[in-house]
């Protein structure tokens, strides 16, 4: 099934509340046979509506694989996926704007293949623009930003397609520490404000904490679910308090551990 | 308060609130990242001064003709070929002189330059369309993607007996071997394009919701459109080559293009005005060059890459 046919389900009105996304028992194997590599093995996760999840893990976990699957980029090898209505788009490390459009263009580019009229294109980019404290940069081309702001702009562009879930693989991974830090206070903010389901996968133990609701983690090859930690912290946080530092550490010890297991 | 509870659910608090809580970045602080961040290749690109710049690329190649010019005077006093044959740069200079103001040049020049686009064009279209197809499906692929590329390093002089064989000493007869000579470069311009369009970009097109057609309008054709441009860029090098060299070959009676007054010259041992001649499609290859690279900069410029 592709992702649009299961985008359609929850565009039916502007009122209604998507229900929780399922992933019921989802696996993922490349290749066929006794060559076959499991990337993903049976992995079950619910994440209420306007719920922020990391997912967690060394790599080789198969976190990236999993979001594919969710937005529908690649087929799951067995298992159930239930959007429960949302309307999804993702983002990447890489901001992957297109060169050839100006920063409002790129933001636009959803609304065109959906055949919104060019005037209302405009103002709603602007407006989303202006949500990602970019007001003024309509015109400029993506080359001229910095890395952080082409990101916010890949941001913009995800919620120009009207999504309440959103996939983030490692979005702020190319980024410097300030920047990024900056950018999980304007992300938590506009999660805050549209109500976004988001799922959120990073190698990054404090960036998990300092955003998650929750942090799932996963070991690695295949990826399996081996535990959960809420966060019960609350918002907003530093990346750099003691209580995200201890909870970080915790997990971190899981993870070395999970990681040594490899070694034998 | 927000302090009291984790907000899991979504716009607990409004977006002044959360701006003005602890831990919560502010806009200026966001506006000010963005500000440094943005000087520093501000003052990379004020660097360049324009005239030193064009001066730095310039005084080489004037340097370079004068030692042209220089070893080709030489090479006259030294009698190596009797003037007839080689003459002197000056005789050709004054020479040249005389040709642009004479009837036969804006004629010939036009003759030609009409040639050259046609066929180009005509080479374009094919060479655009028989791209996009191979591209596109993977068997014709598999068929004609090395042909592809081996007539693309084809001379394309070898065609040029049997052009005339087909279709005569015509005009035909050269847009024939113009086209094959161009048309395949454009094409693997093309599919070049289109093969190296970063997976990323496909990724984020699907999220995006593009599906065939809408694919390839907004986001395979734009992204291949550097690449394209480099296949046209020597497409028109081919087509320009395949041109003179079927003018030599295929003389259209009543049509003094560059290539027939040549020969005519060469008929009457005219060497410095067949000189002239190479001097002057030596001149127009260079400043369709310039076109093309005006355009390539151009496009490199908007999408921010290395400047050639």
């Amino acid at each position: 099934m592709s992702l649009l046919d299961r985008g359609v389900v929850g565009a039916a009105g502007s009122g209604d509340t998507p229900g929780p996304v399922r992933l019921g028992g989802v696996s993922k194997a490349y290749g066929r046979g006794r060559s076959a590599l499991l990337a993903l093995d049976r992995v079950s996760l619910t994440v209420e509506p306007g719920e922020f999840v990391c997912l967690l893990g060394a790599s080789g976990c198969g976190k990236s694989t999993l979001l594919s699957l969710v937005a529908g980029l690649d087929p799951a090898s067995g298992g159930t996926i239930d959007l429960g209505g949302h309307r999804v788009s993702m983002m990447f490390q890489e901001p992957a704007l297109f060169p050839w459009l100006t920063v409002s263009r790129n933001v636009e580019i959803a609304m065109r293949l959906r055949g919104v009229g060019r005037e209302q294109r405009r103002e709603r980019a602007a407006a989303l623009l202006e949500t990602v404290r970019l007001t003024g940069f309509g015109r400029k081309r993506p080359h001229e930003l910095s890395g952080g702001m082409r990101q916010r702009v890949a941001l913009a562009r995800a919620l120009a397609q009207d999504a309440d879930l959103l996939l983030m693989d490692e979005p702020f991974g190319a980024l410097d520490a300030m920047t990024r830090d900056i950018l999980h206070d304007e992300l938590e903010r506009i999660w805050r404000e549209r109500s976004l389901t988001v799922l959120f996968v990073t190698h990054n133990v404090r960036e998990a904490v300092r955003l998650g609701d929750r942090v799932i983690l996963l070991s690695s090859r295949p990826g399996r679910i081996i535990e959960e930690f809420p966060v019960e912290q609350p918002r907003p946080r530093r990346i750099d308090s003691p209580e995200v530092a201890g909870l970080a550490a915790t997990i971190t010890d899981r993870l070395r551990a999970e990681v040594s297991r490899h070694a034998q | 308060m927000p302090s009291e509870t984790p907000t899991t659910g979504p716009a607990l608090a409004d977006p002044d609130t959360a701006r003005r809580q602890p831990g919560g970045s502010t806009a200026d602080e966001v506006t000010g990242l963005d500000a440094l961040e943005l000087a520093s290749t501000r003052a990379d690109s004020r660097v360049a001064d324009v005239g030193r710049a064009v001066w730095s690329t310039t005084w080489p190649k004037l340097l370079a003709i004068a030692l042209v010019i220089a070893a080709w005077q030489v090479l006259y006093l030294s009698e190596w070929k009797p003037p007839f044959a080689l003459p002197a740069p000056m005789t050709v200079f004054d020479d040249i002189r005389e040709l642009v103001v004479s009837p036969d040049f804006p004629r010939a020049i036009a003759i030609t330059a009409q040639r050259a686009l046609t066929g180009f064009l005509l080479a374009v279209v094919i060479g655009t369309l028989i791209g996009a197809a191979v591209a596109r499906f993977r068997p014709l692929r598999a068929a004609i993607g090395s042909l592809i590329t081996g007539l693309q390093t084809m001379p394309s002089i070898i065609w040029f007996p049997f052009a005339i064989l087909l279709f005569q000493i015509s005009e035909t007869a050269i847009l024939f071997v113009v086209v094959i000579g161009a048309a395949p470069s454009i094409a693997n311009g093309l599919i070049g394009g289109i093969d190296y369009v970063p997976p990323t970009w496909l990724r984020v097109g699907k999220v995006l919701g593009m599906r065939g057609l809408s694919l390839y309008r907004f986001l395979i054709l734009p992204a291949s459109l550097p690449s394209f441009i480099s296949g046209l860029k020597q497409g028109w090098a081919f087509a320009w080559r395949s041109l003179m060299a079927g003018e030599l070959l295929v003389i259209v009676a009543g049509q003094g293009s560059i290539g027939s007054l040549m020969q005519g010259a060469r008929e009457f041992n005219n060497a410095p005005r067949l000189l002239s001649w190479i001097i002057i499609v030596l001149v127009l290859g260079i400043l369709v060059d310039i076109l093309f690279n005006a355009a390539d900069n151009a496009l490199r410029r908007r999408w921010g890459l290395q400047q050639s």
